[in-house]
């Protein structure tokens, strides 16, 4: 082996590598606690522990630079580190046991975090008494929907992800006769309904809406929120044009209520801005939210959901009862208890799909056991050389 | 001489556990322990009324009633002192009277200001009567309305104190409206009356309805009393009615004014209000016989329905009179001077004395912490208090083990350190009210409480423990030659002629390895609590961040070890720096929801980190002085 090589190897194998990786990790994850309390947990996942390399914009610019390695770098180095620890330094023997259980559960629950980033995904699903839905919708994420109504027995859906908004790319879409073009988009926005004064007229020259009921809504641009309680209401002029020219253009916005109608080549469609839709191969109808307090206080003393779950095929069909610490698991998705308005007879359900959920158990129980495996002997050992004296 | 010593060490010892142990005793001819064991409901959980009163006073005063030095506490004008369940009586049944006590808090200079106040009139400089602050009362709730909307860590000082002063003023006034009507002369008489009148009060009404004559005089008086009863049901802070249905239906609690309302109904004033309203008459014209006589028939009453809320009753009136941890806190400062006297003297002698002190204390807050159980029906950790209150027990049971291998008192002075230091915290944790508190939803699992919570908590409190024995390390090593001392004690450690120097180290090492397995399966099962309730493992919340970095600190110290990058100075340094992530974790994230958001709100308790992270940081410069320059290593 060239001399180049064994100083390769060394480095990785390297216990003082694994202290410098176990230090900026540890630098990582407090730094990134501190900025929750400007970014919220969302952008700070996305930043700090779902990235390669942590950037910071230049001071008046916005060039972003690397400033600190990210989650996925100081977590991709700590595997290689470990796993070539283990292979290079690799022996079978009881007393090293223990050790090798806490670190082989540790390469599992790091690749087990590394799943969840790219795996999961987090909707929300809001019900009231009485109502049904196969739908759950993100609290993040929006998306643009072009409904072809034509048919009365179905509805074609196209829905355009918000980030292509975003971008401004035109989009193009097979099943859709006319092009998408985004004239503007505004990540959080407030809308108000213009009077009807020269005063509240749209300044000349701007853009304003030409179609459904833009032309009436003023839009004001806000600041994006990061409150973990409060949420982006994007909002966005489109284009729409066929091969014969333009349609118009539409305000869209998930605050607009009523999705807006036009037709065009003998289809009718609706267009809106939703929250992104994950649909279900089921249904779900809530049929009581109850919310108790103690007694003489505000504490909340449970939250529960009865729900009824039926699938079409007719296989399922029960009820179920969701409260706090017990989320019902159906078809690889948890729901779990979020928020209750009982007095509006209304509840939200988190829904989490997470494929990888099971790494986490596997790799907590090889480490506790390895740990008690490693100290147990220490402690037998001390007790019996102390005895021994 | 020197057996003699330690025995008179430990029967002082004992001395001050036994004197906490007596019962309570009335302080004149009313049964007064009685009426304090009566059970209520108050923020959902059944209580004494001497908790109530404590708790109240409490906040009021913001300050511990010291059952063992009394004195000046509550004060009348008469300068007659007072016991809490006194002072409650007084609030509760002659409200004019408990108006002149001055109980309420009140600090802001601005505020003192805007009620019309001089610190010079108030009891300590800071304490109020009712009717001192009753005329500033209009102008304190406009600028409350002005602060409510302002979110709480954005509030200024001023605001802060505003909030702070309302809640305490409408916890006062809904006191006084809990058993009778605080304006009335003579609740009871005006009972009988209504009680009497009732029948034809209904009569007139139901005529009135119909449009027939009817006599006006006395349906004034019923829709007076209603307005009056319905007055007490909205304020009324004890639920003291108790259910009908008995023991099982906590729901079924409810103050003196709903009882009286449902009196239309039933047509029957029902006998617990009766009985408060007996009681009231009684105490306000002295008559003592009568009282403790109601007392007696309305405890034996409530011994039919409701036997295990008595005992439990009983049971936390006695506990809150004890205040074992307030004991076991004088014992572990006791401790720590004896053990660290026995490096110096009498080593075997004065260092078994430390251990037994340490022990007596020890076993004083396991009887606390059992207790706290029992009447919650919790797992040990149910909030920052009980936390407080573990990690300390946790660390001194380290100790104890520690001391009993190694017999040489460094144990049990860190023991006092840490055990003192955790009652401290908890103290000032407690002033914010009654510690047992109802769990909100989604922590209601005991299981997860019992291990998650408590797992995490007890690798708190050993990474705290290998931390002061790190500051032990330290300090004895610069300042005093001790470090390199073989001791002489009889215990195991003396046959290995170890210095005092080694033994410390491989405590703080064994210590750091139980600190990595309990946080390091602590936060696992968080992850785990967190996976079953809300369907994600890991959600890099700031809590569980918290756990995080105190499992990757300890995983750093002994990484570190084994790869040779430390050496035992190394190793001291490192624990005490997990003194700090193990604060910034317990507390310091707590206060980042609250802290952070306004940079100008600096909470007392922040301060208190910053200085503690502080002389961590002191202590770890201290320890990097050159060796030579440590007495211990000095040549």
């Amino acid at each position: 082996m060239n001399d180049t090589l064994r100083q390769f190897r060394d480095f990785f194998v390297s216990l003082r590598l694994t202290v410098v990786l176990l230090v900026l990790s540890m630098l990582l994850v407090f730094a990134a606690t501190w900025d929750q309390v400007h970014l919220g947990i969302w952008a700070v996942q996305e930043k700090w522990f779902r990235s390669v390399f942590v950037l910071a914009r230049l001071p008046g610019t916005s060039i972003p630079v690397p400033v600190f390695p990210g989650g996925y770098l100081i977590g991709g180095f700590l595997l290689v580190n470990l796993v070539s620890a283990h292979v290079y330094r690799f022996k079978l023997s009881w007393r090293k046991s223990g050790i090798l259980l806490v670190h082989t559960g540790l390469i599992l629950l790091l690749i087990g975090e590394l799943l969840t980033g790219l795996w999961q995904e987090e909707f929300q699903l809001q019900l009231k008494e009485g109502e049904s839905t196969n739908y759950s919708e993100s609290y993040r994420f929006n998306e643009l929907a072009i409904v072809d109504a034509t048919d009365p027995k179905f509805d074609d859906v196209v829905a355009i992800p918000e980030k292509l908004l975003a971008d401004g790319t035109t989009i193009q879409h097979p099943k859709l006769p006319f092009r998408v073009v985004t004239k503007e988009y505004y990540p959080n926005a407030a809308l108000s309904m213009r009077g009807s004064t020269a005063a509240d007229a749209p300044a000349p020259g701007a853009l304003a809406a030409t179609m459904g009921m833009g032309p009436r809504v003023a839009v004001m641009p806000l600041p994006l929120t990061y409150k973990q309680d409060e949420r982006n209401w994007p909002a966005a002029f489109v284009e729409l044009i066929g091969p014969d020219g333009s349609l118009g253009i539409w305000l869209v916005s998930s605050q607009l209520g009523a999705p807006q109608s036009f037709d065009y080549g003998g289809h009718t469609y609706h267009i809106f801005l939703r929250f992104a839709r994950a649909y279900k191969p089921f249904s779900l109808t809530l049929l009581k939210a109850t919310h108790d307090i103690f007694i003489g206080t505000e504490i909340p003393r449970n939250f529960s959901s009865r729900i009824r779950l039926v699938t079409p095929d007719g296989r399922d069909d029960r009820e179920v009862l969701i409260y706090m610490n017990n989320p019902l698991r159906y078809a690889g998705l948890t729901f779990y208890q979020y928020q209750m308005d009982a007095a509006h007879g209304t509840s939200v359900l988190q829904v989490v799909h997470n494929p990888s959920w099971l790494l986490p158990y596997i790799s907590c129980a090889m480490m506790a056991l390895g740990l008690l495996v490693q100290f147990g002997m220490h402690l037998v050992g001390f007790i019996k050389r102390r005895a021994a004296v | 001489m020197k057996r003699i010593i330690s025995l008179l060490i430990l029967l002082a010892g004992l001395l001050i556990v036994g004197r906490s142990f007596m019962p309570p005793r009335n302080p004149g001819e009313f049964d007064i322990v009685g009426f304090g064991k009566l059970p209520v409901l108050v923020n959902g959980r059944v209580k004494p009324i001497d908790t109530v009163a404590r708790t109240s006073l409490l906040v009021l005063c913001n300050a511990t009633y010291n059952d063992a030095d009394q004195s000046h506490f509550i004060l009348t004008p008469d300068k007659r002192e007072l016991t809490p369940n006194e002072w409650l009586l007084d609030v509760l049944f002659n409200a004019a009277k408990a108006d002149t006590y001055q109980v309420i808090v009140v600090d802001n200079p601005d505020l003192l200001t805007l009620l019309n106040l001089q610190r010079e009139d108030g009891m300590a400089k800071r304490r109020f009567s009712f009717a001192q602050i009753e005329k500033g009362l209009p102008e304190l709730e406009r600028q409350a309305r002005l602060a409510e909307p302002v979110e709480p860590q954005a509030r200024t000082v001023f605001q802060r104190s505003v909030v702070q002063l309302q809640s305490n003023v409408v916890l006062y006034l809904r006191l006084k409206e809990s058993l009778v009507s605080s304006d009335s002369q003579d609740f009871l008489g005006d009972l009988m009356e209504f009680q009497k009148s009732l029948p034809a009060g209904v009569e007139a009404m139901r005529a009135r309805e119909a449009g027939k004559t009817y006599d006006a005089a006395l349906t004034r008086k019923l829709i007076e009393n209603g307005r009056r009863f319905d007055h007490m049901a909205q304020l009324g802070y004890l639920l003291a009615v108790p259910p009908a249905r008995g023991e099982s239906d906590d729901n079924g609690w409810r103050n003196s004014g709903n009882a009286l309302m449902e009196t239309f109904q039933t047509g029957q004033v029902s006998a617990p209000v009766m009985a408060f309203a007996g009681l009231a008459h009684t105490w306000r014209t002295g008559k003592a016989t009568e009282f403790n006589e109601i007392v007696r028939l309305y405890r034996l009453e409530l011994e039919k329905g409701f036997p295990t809320s008595l005992s439990k009753s009983d049971a936390e009136m006695r506990f809150n009179a004890i205040r074992p941890f307030y004991s076991a806190s004088t014992l572990y400062v006791m401790a720590f001077f004896v053990a660290v006297i026995s490096w110096l003297v009498w080593p075997i002698e004065l260092g078994r004395a430390a251990a037994w002190l340490v022990g007596i204390a020890w076993l004083l807050t396991t009887a606390g912490i059992l207790t706290r159980m029992w009447l919650e029906g919790r797992p040990p950790v149910t909030n920052l208090y009980s936390s407080a209150l573990f990690v300390g027990w946790i660390a001194v049971g380290f100790c104890i083990a520690l001391e009993y291998f190694y017999r040489n008192a460094i144990a049990s002075a860190t023991a006092g350190l840490v055990g003192f230091g955790t009652l401290l915290i908890a103290y000032y944790l407690s002033l914010g009210g009654d510690t047992l508190e109802m769990m909100r939803a989604v922590l209601d699992s005991n299981f997860w409480l019992g291990t998650h919570v408590v797992t995490v908590v007890a690798g708190y409190g050993a990474t705290f423990l290998a931390g002061f024995l790190a500051l032990v390390y330290i300090v004895m090593g610069v300042f005093t030659p001790w470090l390199k001392r073989v001791p002489t004690t009889a215990g195991a450690a003396a046959g290995r002629s170890q210095t005092n120097g080694k033994m410390l180290e491989s405590m703080v090492y064994g210590i750091v390895c139980f600190a990595t397995l309990f946080s390091l399966v602590g936060t696992i099962l968080g992850g785990i609590w967190a996976d079953q309730s809300w369907g994600r493992f890991w959600g890099w919340d700031p809590k569980e961040n918290g756990a995080l970095i105190i499992v990757i600190w300890n995983a750093i110290i002994l990484h570190a070890r084994w790869g040779g990058m430390i050496k035992s100075r190394g190793l001291m340094c490192l624990a005490v720096f997990g003194n700090i992530v193990t604060s910034w974790s317990w507390f310091g994230v707590n206060m980042l929801g609250v802290g952070l958001h306004t940079y100008g709100f600096m909470d007392a308790a922040f301060w208190w980190l910053l200085i503690f992270v502080g002389s961590q940081l002191a202590f770890i410069a201290l320890a990097n002085l050159p060796l030579p320059k440590w007495r211990s290593f000095r040549a």
